[in-house]
């Protein structure tokens, strides 16, 4: 790894750290809250900065990646198997230690899929749906393209939001938190979990997976991959005439990515102990293709910086119902005077950009 | 399946598919410009139907549709002199975002200008339960004003970008920029012009679909993604095959209701439309020749 | 020489007087704000004021914004104001969760109303629970308040007394058969669920149950399934959204004239405007306050229905419509309880549980540990569509 790289990522650990001691200092721990799920978004923002930004694709279909985790995950550790308890598939998982028996609030027995089974689940599901749907879906370019991960991201809300299996328009609430890792000396076990017991824990756990995810994905930009991508990003023909498969480049960023969401939305849905609809509709979609777009699409740091930043502000609720608006008006100001995301502009360019706009 | 059940749904689509394709050729002339999508063309839609909704306290329907027209073409020519016109050479991808950003803000805009209520236009003729019957099939009147606006706009643009010279230049500057500007095209202008175009169709299909659709602050980002789709079965940039695909959208959807539940309806709709852009990706009408030329 | 130590001194001093300045100048506000927070109570709020439910959280922000308006003018409670911290959730229930999270633990608020959707209020159920903060749905589904959990309240009416009131009014008509139509938000689905499983205790059979999209535009091949089925004798719409004018209007206009029944979720005479003269012979079951004007002077909700109508089509120019009843109901029990138990979260919540014979838009609640709906099915009245106004139904 380049040490540019290394330093960015220690210095960003410190940071995380530092925050966490502030917040402790003043008695405003409650930042975490927020801060912990926008650390989750900002896992999704960097994995379609990936695709978008290195390999040149769109795709306005990852909130549907993002819900086939959280939902698949949540359905798993809240839908009873008692009834089915005799038939050979749950005889099978029982075996294998993959169930476990609880009770409901209703105090009912239930009898559902073990939370880290389920995670693993939902997460390798939406990879093999990435890699079924890639193939045809990244033949594709430009505007064909964008329709089609809008149609796949579409089909995903539309089956949430109709079969009853995934709770319809109320979603899936009660999902249980689990322990991602059991206790271990003087470390207490590790949960996901939304209570504010778990909070300080949650929080680190969250940024540890956002800078483990971003670590890796700077490593792989670096590496011949990575070259190979954003040869990809400028000219597809010119990278196919030098020997680059970008057939199979371009569907592994798309499953990477892929994976990148599923694993927010699993996190994401056992710390908030639910999952809406509103999480896998196009408007969600929409709003992380901008934000790859705010920070800039070939600049990681940046879509992590604009992406966990105006998500955290947003969940804060800040802008009150103008919380769109004040978002689409950012979008267009980034677009407009630094199209290569926040973090390239520089004032002196913007006035010299806008006074060459002018006269022209 | 009876016959006259078969003729139910067959309008059923029809009514469908002549929103959607009313929608869909609003995207096509901005397409064929400047060669990029505007996906605030949903929310011209919306706002056409808001401000002659509006108007209409003052003046008659007629006039209401004809100045809510207007007003939209004027904001759509606002927004890309404002927005658009200064940028110099603007990928396609920093396009589609900008007009994303402009489809929000409009949004957001006339929620705070009208409120979050439903309204709608009166019947342009008879009310909300007359119909014309066709045997023992029924159908409304405003259905019928859907697709005569969409035949009049169909054939109003063909020969507009086919007989006319202004016509011609629009379509100069989409097929080359460059090439165009040499022959002393202004084709900053025609984009303004394409943006205010576009602005007006959308305008007026909000009007002729607001009694059927009824219009809310949010309606607009629903239309446009369909719209959308419909401009992309069809093959982008032909205003005839939007209509094809929009009315073949419908009908496939109307139908889809006598097999699957109709929460399901989307899904296999857009189930059976991927599957055609799998194995044509140029659209049902497009040539991969003629997308060839366009840069994106 | 002489001068540096000087110098230095007056420096030091200077410092240390600024220092002490700054000091004076960040605890004098300090203070004032704990002064000036003595007085004040917070109320949080969860309402979907734009999103796909805005039809719900907008009318409810603004009756709650009025209500509260009205009593810190008045003097506050007690002496002291009432802040009220509307959050707009835009209908996601992650929103509601990291609002509900805030509300309680960093705004301190002595209770919360709303979320506007079922899905977001079940989704703050147990955070609610966990804060031990009154949380007062404006939602309908009754799943939100049973099983009971101690903190969670609701205003709206039972979807159950409203499939019951369509149902009996079936009985006298000899339906025997329905058509079941739903929009796909939560209203929909909790009023499809509580009509399929009540259906049969009427002897009522569901010869078929749609769920639509809450934006749909036309319904016109739906209505042509359903029409299909000669055995359907009335069709039961439940929704909440726009899509409820458009199927009544796509079912006359195919001639069907079977009875359409809808559910409370048309209590809102926009629907009935946009849907005309197909809106014309509608039956539902609705609270009091679409039809204030024809009850008895002896009723007791009637005074209170009057004041909300004329206050709110005063302040906001529009008509008030029973979505707005759900937060002015949720704000005044915040009020009441308050008024006995103060800034204190438990016994608020003991407060509010203890409210009996309440009059409110929504009808008169009596809450009972086991009971926090606390509304009996006299809270609705059936209603029909005459002539573009909401008339009481007399039946047929």
């Amino acid at each position: 790894m380049k040490r540019r790289n290394v330093f960015g990522l220690t210095a960003l650990s410190l940071l995380v750290i530092c925050v966490h001691l502030l917040t402790a200092f003043t008695g405003t721990q409650y930042y975490l809250t927020q801060l912990t799920m926008a650390a989750y978004y900002g896992l999704v923002i960097i994995g379609l900065s990936a695709l978008m930004g290195y390999a040149g694709q769109i795709s306005i279909g990852h909130a549907g990646f993002f819900a086939i985790g959280g939902y698949l995950s949540a359905a798993l550790t809240t839908r009873s198997l008692l009834l089915y308890k005799d038939t050979l598939p749950v005889r099978w998982l029982d075996a294998l230690g993959l169930l476990r028996s609880s009770q409901d609030i209703f105090g009912g027995q239930l009898l559902t899929v073990s939370p880290w089974a389920a995670c693993l689940c939902a997460v390798a599901t939406a990879a093999v749906i990435a890699l079924v749907i890639g193939i045809p879906v990244l033949k594709l370019k430009g505007h064909y393209l964008a329709m089609a991960t809008l149609g796949f991201g579409t089909i995903i809300y539309r089956i949430l939001l109709a079969s009853s299996y995934f709770g319809e328009a109320d979603g899936i609430t009660e999902v249980p938190g689990f322990s991602l890792l059991p206790a271990m000396g003087v470390v207490g076990p590790i949960m996901v979990n939304g209570d504010s017991a778990h909070r300080v824990v949650n929080y680190y756990l969250a940024w540890g997976v956002l800078i483990l995810g971003l670590g890796l994905l700077l490593n792989l930009i670096g590496s011949r991959i990575g070259r190979a991508l954003r040869s990809l990003h400028g000219s597809e023909e010119a990278a196919e005439a030098s020997g680059v498969d970008t057939a199979r480049f371009k569907l592994q960023v798309f499953i990477l990515s892929a994976v990148y969401a599923a694993i927010a939305g699993v996190l994401l849905t056992h710390y908030n102990g639910g999952i809406g609809p509103s999480e896998a509709s196009v408007m969600k979609s929409v709003r992380y293709v901008a934000l790859v777009a705010v920070g800039g699409m070939t600049n990681l740091w940046g879509t992590l910086i604009m992406g966990v930043s105006l998500t955290f502000l947003s969940l804060r609720g800040v802008f009150g119902t103008y919380d769109d608006a004040v978002f689409g008006a950012i979008l267009i100001g980034v677009m407009l005077f630094a199209p290569e995301g926040i973090l390239s502009l520089r004032l002196k360019q913007l006035t010299k950009g806008m006074f060459s706009g002018a006269q022209s | 399946m009876s016959l006259d059940l078969f003729f139910q749904y067959l309008f059923a689509g029809i009514t469908y598919g002549a929103i959607y394709a009313v929608v869909a050729i609003g995207f096509n002339i901005i397409y064929n410009a400047t060669g990029i999508i505007n996906f605030a063309q949903g929310e011209f839609v919306m706002l056409g139907g808001m401000i002659s909704i509006s108007l209409l306290q003052f003046m008659p329907l007629g006039y209401a549709v004809a100045a809510a027209v207007l007003i939209t073409m004027v904001i759509g020519g606002l927004i890309e002199i404002v927005f658009i016109r200064w940028l110099e050479s603007p990928s396609v991808l920093r396009m589609i975002i900008i007009t994303i950003g402009i489809s929000i803000l409009l949004r957001e805009s006339a929620l705070h200008i009208w409120g979050e209520s439903i309204r709608s236009l009166p019947y342009f003729y008879g009310n909300e339960i007359s119909t014309f019957s066709l045997g023992s099939v029924h159908i409304s009147p405003q259905v019928l004003w859907v697709l005569v606006a969409c035949s009049v706009m169909v054939v109003g643009l063909n020969v507009f970008f086919k007989g006319t010279p202004l016509g011609r230049e629009m379509r100069a500057c989409a097929a080359n920029r460059t090439a165009a500007l040499l022959c002393g095209i202004n084709t900053r202008n025609m984009v303004t012009l394409s943006f205010m175009l576009s602005a007006g169709i959308g305008a007026l299909a909000g009007c002729v679909m607001s009694p059927i659709t009824y219009t809310q602050y949010d309606s607009g980002s629903a239309l446009a993604i369909k719209g959308f789709t419909v401009a992309i079965l069809g093959g982008l940039g032909n205003s005839m095959a939007a209509v094809t695909a929009g009315i073949l959208l419908g009908i496939i959807e109307a139908f889809s209701v006598s097999v699957v539940p109709l929460a399901f309806q989307d899904a296999i709709a857009i189930t059976i439309l991927l599957i055609i852009l799998f194995v044509k990706p140029h659209g049902l009408f497009g040539s991969s020749e003629a997308a060839r030329l366009k840069d994106f | 020489m002489s001068f540096v130590p000087y110098d230095g001194g007056s420096m030091k001093k200077g410092i240390k007087r600024c220092l002490r300045g700054c000091a004076v100048g960040c605890l004098l506000p300090m203070l004032w704000v704990q002064a000036a927070q003595a007085g004040i109570i917070k109320v949080g709020a969860i309402f979907a004021v734009t999103g796909p439910a805005s039809f719900l959280g907008g009318p409810e922000a603004r009756s709650a914004e009025m209500v509260v308006e009205k009593i810190n003018k008045a003097g506050g409670i007690n002496g002291d104001t009432i802040k009220l911290i509307i959050k707009d959730s835009a209908g996601s229930s992650e929103k509601a969760v990291s609002f509900a999270k805030q509300l309680i633990e960093e705004e301190k608020v002595v209770a919360i109303i709303g979320p506007s959707t079922s899905g977001e209020s079940m989704a703050v159920k147990k955070i609610a629970e966990a804060g031990k903060t009154v949380l007062i749905s404006c939602a309908a589904a009754e799943v939100i308040v049973d099983p009971v959990a101690s903190y969670v309240f609701k205003t709206p009416q039972k979807d159950s007394f409203a499939a019951q009131k369509i149902f009996e009014e079936m009985q006298r008509l000899k339906i025997t058969t329905i058509a079941v139509a739903a929009g796909n938000d939560g209203f929909g689905k909790a009023g499809k669920a509580q009509l399929e499983k009540m259906a049969p205790d009427f002897g009522i059979k569901v010869a078929a149950s749609e769920t639509y999209d809450s934006k749909a535009t036309d319904l016109s091949a739906l209505v042509a399934k359903l029409k299909s089925d000669g055995s359907i004798q009335a069709v039961v719409n439940w929704s909440i959204v726009p899509a409820q004018a458009i199927i009544a209007k796509n079912m006359r206009q195919v001639g069907w004239n079977v009875p359409l029944f809808q559910s409370h979720g048309f209590g809102n005479i926009k629907y009935a405007e946009a849907a005309g003269a197909a809106a014309e012979g509608i039956i539902f079951p609705c609270g009091q306050l679409l039809v204030v004007d024809s009850l008895p002077d002896t009723d007791p909700q009637k005074a209170l229905l009057l004041q909300y109508k004329a206050e709110y089509e005063a302040r906001y120019k529009e008509e008030a419509s029973a979505f707005g009843g759900y937060a002015y109901d949720a704000i005044n029990m915040v009020a009441a309880a308050i008024k006995q138990g103060g800034n204190d979260r438990e016994k608020v919540r003991d407060a509010v549980e203890g409210l009996t014979q309440f009059p409110g838009v929504g009808g008169i609640f009596s809450f009972t540990p086991q009971d926090h709906n606390g509304l009996d099915i006299n809270s609705f009245a059936m209603l029909t569509v005459k002539d573009g106004k909401f008339i009481l139904y007399q039946g047929q």
